[in-house]
């Protein structure tokens, strides 16, 4: 099976992101009060060729593990659907 | 004999020929290692420049560690030979997993290019172990992502065995603990963000380099 993904590179909780800090500094000025937490991470997307679901979420944690997040710093969220047969 | 340090030279890389050629005025050998190559060719110590290995894409050092030279870098530092790494190279070695911890965007994403002050927090490395104990060094950084982190029990660590080997005198980046330069548990692998290698001749503003270059140098000789 095919599965379309989205892995989203996140600052680890408790970890500074001075690039969210900015941002969330420059919204009063525009007149956004109540927008808070800002946080910048990342998105990635691909397609993945897997059995199941599972063996594609293990594979892609294990990617996220070793190559696209530094877990000194940083976690993912991934998430995936069935690709539509055409 | 005259010792021989390989200076490793990624794509976007920058820094190797200052490194050459600072090892050079001091009377060491130097030649470049291209990342493709994993053969460190028999040199007594590595230097992984600063730059922009393989364009800092994803993050910096995260696609430079994969490089076929980095598995050399790596035995080298498993048999105790002086590898040292500076700012991106100081990157790369963390994302290799050479030294732990990890390097943020500065403080208030702040672009730091200056001469800053380092105390020389410990003399047992390869690139303090002829400076005094204590002694601070004129030397330049230049980085965005050069705030050093890693979690409690880490940094426990690196106190407890002597492993801060510069701190800055004033913290120019929001580094934890004023950390500038570490090393790993077997001392051989030291990372900093500071660039000793522009540092070497007072026309260029400081020579306080001379020293951390000149320790790698004479570490290179006892360990040959």
């Amino acid at each position: 099976m095919q599965f379309d993904v989205l892995i989203e590179v996140r600052p680890r909780q408790g970890i500074s992101d001075p690039e969210g800090a900015t941002i969330e500094r420059s919204l009063p000025t525009l007149g956004y009060d109540g927008v808070t937490s800002v946080r910048v991470g990342k998105a990635i997307r691909c397609t993945i060729e897997a059995e199941d679901e599972a063996l594609a979420h293990a594979e892609l944690e294990d990617l996220c593990a070793r190559f696209l997040t530094n877990p000194v710093i940083e976690d993912a969220a991934i998430s995936m659907q069935p690709q539509v047969e055409r | 004999m005259t010792r021989r340090v390989g200076v490793v030279v990624f794509p976007g890389s920058n820094c190797e020929h200052d490194v050459v050629e600072a090892i050079r005025s001091l009377g060491g050998e130097a030649e470049l290692l291209w990342h493709d190559e994993a053969d460190l060719r028999g040199v007594d110590a590595v230097v992984v420049p600063g730059g922009f290995a393989h364009g800092d894409y994803l993050r910096p050092g995260a696609i430079a560690r994969f490089s076929p030279v980095m598995t050399a870098v790596a035995e080298l530092a498993a048999s105790g030979g002086p590898v040292v790494g500076i700012c991106n190279g100081f990157q790369v070695l963390t994302e290799a997993g050479l030294l732990p911890g990890a390097l943020q965007k500065n403080a208030g994403l702040k672009f730091v290019c200056a001469t800053v002050g380092l105390e020389v927090a410990s003399t047992r490395s390869p690139l303090t172990s002829s400076c005094e104990p204590g002694a601070v060094l004129q030397v330049p950084v230049n980085h965005f992502e050069g705030s050093y982190t890693c979690d409690g029990r880490t940094l426990d660590a690196l106190r407890a065995d002597d492993r801060v080997v510069l701190r800055y005198v004033e913290n120019p980046n929001g580094s934890l603990d004023d950390i500038a330069g570490i090393c790993s548990e077997g001392r051989n692998v030291v990372g900093l963000m500071p660039h000793p290698e522009r540092a070497i001749d007072p026309l260029l503003g400081s020579a306080d380099g001379v020293p951390l270059l000149r320790s790698l140098l004479e570490t290179a000789a006892v360990g040959a």
